[in-house]
């Protein structure tokens, strides 16, 4: 997995590109927490998100859950691939996709 | 039948998902598929490395079988381990309706093996729990 941010003023954006899988959720849930103090909105930009399990939807889950406290959150460009899963899930209607 | 037996822990995830890619390679099923079969064996694997023999860890024994010969049909993978007595599929499932504030994180890795797969099975036998899969590698039941 490829972790791009870019940060204008308090707005995050974070790009996931590859997989997120069971191995690489605690570093990534770990650097969220870290980069998203003090932001009062993250974008997520899952463009290039080939793959995501249960791990990563744990992840999303317990960001949208910390932005709603602390501002919004919002995800962009979610392909077929990943957008199957939320579906499946009933997160379509937990996260704020756009 | 190709079969990867390892210690049940998340870093051994890499070598199930390369032993997984071996098994797949030759099998001309949608990318979808083998996009599925994947998700369902990383959180089947992830179950038993946090379960099975928490706080301790063991053996898990993955089995691939592609039925139907070199053009195969449908992909069974089963997994065993030897730790606790333990049912996934009497997991109670998330409740897909409740909202951002009461929606609990667990039991979404079983409520999606059930879901994508067309069968799962559990059995507790010689000791061992064996939950099986199936899939149709057809690309019109995908």
């Amino acid at each position: 997995m490829n972790f791009t941010k870019s940060q204008d003023g308090n707005t995050l954006t974070v790009e996931l590109v590859g997989e997120v899988d069971s191995m690489n959720t605690p570093e990534l849930e770990e650097r969220l927490l870290k980069e998203t103090e003090g932001i009062t909105e993250l974008i997520f930009d899952l463009k290039g998100l080939e793959y995501i399990s249960s791990a990563g939807l744990r992840v999303l889950l317990t960001m949208q859950k910390m932005m709603k406290t602390q501002g919004s959150m919002v995800i962009k460009n979610t392909n077929d691939e990943v957008m199957d899963i939320f579906k499946v899930t009933g997160f379509v209607r937990l996260l704020h996709l756009e | 039948m190709k079969e990867l037996r390892v210690e049940a822990t998340i870093e051994n995830l890499s070598k199930v998902f390369m032993f997984l890619q071996e098994s797949l390679e030759k099998c001309d099923c949608p990318a979808k598929t083998k996009r599925q079969i994947k998700l369902c064996v990383e959180e089947i694997f992830m179950n038993i490395t946090h379960y099975a023999y928490n706080p301790h860890t063991g053996p898990a024994k993955i089995s691939v079988d592609m039925v139907g010969g070199d053009d195969p049909t449908r992909i069974v993978i089963s997994f065993a381990d030897e730790g606790k007595p333990y049912d996934p599929l009497q997991t109670v499932e998330p409740d897909l309706e409740a909202d951002i504030d009461d929606r609990q994180i667990g039991g979404l890795g079983v409520f999606l093996v059930k879901t994508t797969m067309d069968n799962v099975e559990y059995e507790h036998k010689d000791g061992q729990n064996v939950l099986t899969i199936e899939k149709s590698l057809d690309e019109r039941a995908s």
